[in-house]
């Protein structure tokens, strides 16, 4: 979706204000919010595209006003709803409804906590179908505006890039956040030239590279034969 | 507009009090309903307050300016380099480590969200989530860098790295004149998370003189 998350080359934000010895939670609820998102989604009701997603739907005024935790704060809290594992009465009063016996367990226990931390859940896949390209090739990427979640920025859409590596396949999160299934897809880092993306005024030798997925690419190939 | 509009931190806006209250009764609530182990919360905050930062990642570089074939195994396979060291996991699943030279600076910013490479660097700082960096660093890096007090050569090549799928990416500084006689654990030290991120480069040998 063109939200107000998708900030690649966005003038007006202010300037960079780095902390001097910042913590790594500015506040205690900050930090019960960060571990409260980890041991909600270990129960596996959603995953972390359509987490992203979720922060990606909160309306772009309050997007710019909210700090990086009641972010997710809010995520959490609609996605909770939407997969019914909490009510909104149970929000706003704060008790458990009677309606639902408590789990007998939680997902996440402490003794699973450093296997979790440890392991992490890698996104590539294993797919019959060999890349499309290879290191070299010159792609253009598509103009695509969807409305759901996509990981094409919109400074990157219709550019024309080298691809720099090939990752492997791995899970599609256009279709992931909308729980419409993994569809893992080869991944490639494409170089941009910076003048590509940004014109004349940006630096001659400096260049972009994102993390894209096949589709991204408008179907034909040019190999680079002139380099 | 104040300088504060934009900032993504809790210290400029909103009633912290009346955050703290609704997240202490949220937590109340899923604990009542067996959704969480408040057990498990304490765990997961030790780990990224305490155990996990961005040290992981000044061992990893530090490793790579001692050894060589160290090196090269970074540079060609990040995830298992750094699984030799004991790190790796959630968030650092899939690494890829860059490296700078005096005529490459590379650079790392998130713009759709916020992905950092846990494992090595811990949580991210303020202001790489925030909305100054992200919508600049790939349009300006070289006005970013200037705000940060880092100004580069012309002739140096800038590589952004926007960090749009899980792979997750680990800037190599170079290692700064004069240490020869230091140890990696020495070494260790001039490795700033900021010089990681690629916004800084490692401290001076003097830095450590001096301490």
């Amino acid at each position: 979706m063109n939200g107000v998350h998708d900030m690649g080359g966005m003038h007006g934000m202010g300037p960079i204000q780095p902390e001097h010895e910042e913590p790594v939670f500015h506040a205690r609820w900050e930090a019960r919010v960060f571990a409260i998102v980890r041991a909600m989604g270990a129960w596996g009701k959603w995953n972390i595209d359509a987490s992203r997603h979720q922060r990606e739907l909160i309306p772009p005024a309050q997007y710019l006003q909210m700090s990086y935790y009641e972010k997710w704060l809010a995520g959490l809290l609609e996605l909770m709803v939407k997969k019914e594992l909490v009510t909104r009465e149970e929000i706003a009063t704060g008790r458990a409804s009677m309606t639902a016996p408590p789990k007998a367990q939680p997902a996440l226990t402490a003794g699973k906590v450093a296997s979790l931390t440890a392991k992490g859940s890698p996104a590539n896949r294993a797919l019959r179908e060999a890349p499309l390209f290879q290191p070299g090739d010159i792609i253009r990427t598509r103009n695509i505006n969807p409305v759901g979640h996509t990981r094409l920025p919109r400074y990157a859409r219709a550019k024309r890039g080298v691809i720099d590596r090939v990752h492997g396949a791995f899970v599609f999160p256009d279709t992931n956040a909308a729980f419409q299934g993994e569809n893992p897809q080869h991944l490639y880092s494409v170089r941009f030239c910076a003048r590509e993306l940004w014109g004349e005024q940006a630096g001659a030798r400096d260049c972009v590279y994102l993390d894209l997925w096949e589709s991204y690419f408008e179907p034909c190939r040019t190999h680079n034969n002139s380099s | 507009m104040s300088d504060h509009d934009h900032d993504d931190g809790d210290h400029h806006q909103g009633p912290p009090s009346d955050l703290a209250l609704r997240v202490a009764a949220l937590e109340s609530l899923l604990v009542e309903k067996g959704l969480v182990d408040p057990a498990a919360l304490d765990a997961l905050v030790d780990t990224y307050e305490h155990r996990i930062g961005p040290r992981n990642g000044a061992k990893v570089v530090a490793r790579a300016w001692v050894d060589p074939a160290y090196k090269t195994r970074l540079l060609t396979d990040a995830t298992a380099a750094i699984a030799e060291l004991g790190f790796g996991g959630l968030q650092g699943e899939h690494m890829i480590a860059v490296e700078n030279t005096p005529k490459v600076h590379n650079l790392v910013v998130c713009t759709l969200c916020s992905c950092y490479p846990l494992p090595i660097l811990g949580l991210p700082p303020v202001w790489y989530k925030s909305a100054p960096y992200r919508s600049r660093a790939v349009l300006d890096p070289r006005g970013v860098l200037a705000e940060f007090g880092l100004t580069l050569d012309p002739e140096t090549e800038i590589r952004v790295w926007d960090s749009t799928a899980e792979i997750r990416y680990l800037v190599v500084p170079e290692r700064p004149a004069g240490t020869e006689h230091l140890s990696e654990e020495q070494l260790a030290e001039l490795v700033t998370r900021d010089s990681m991120i690629g916004v800084a480069r490692a401290k001076p040998a003097e830095a450590r003189d001096r301490a």
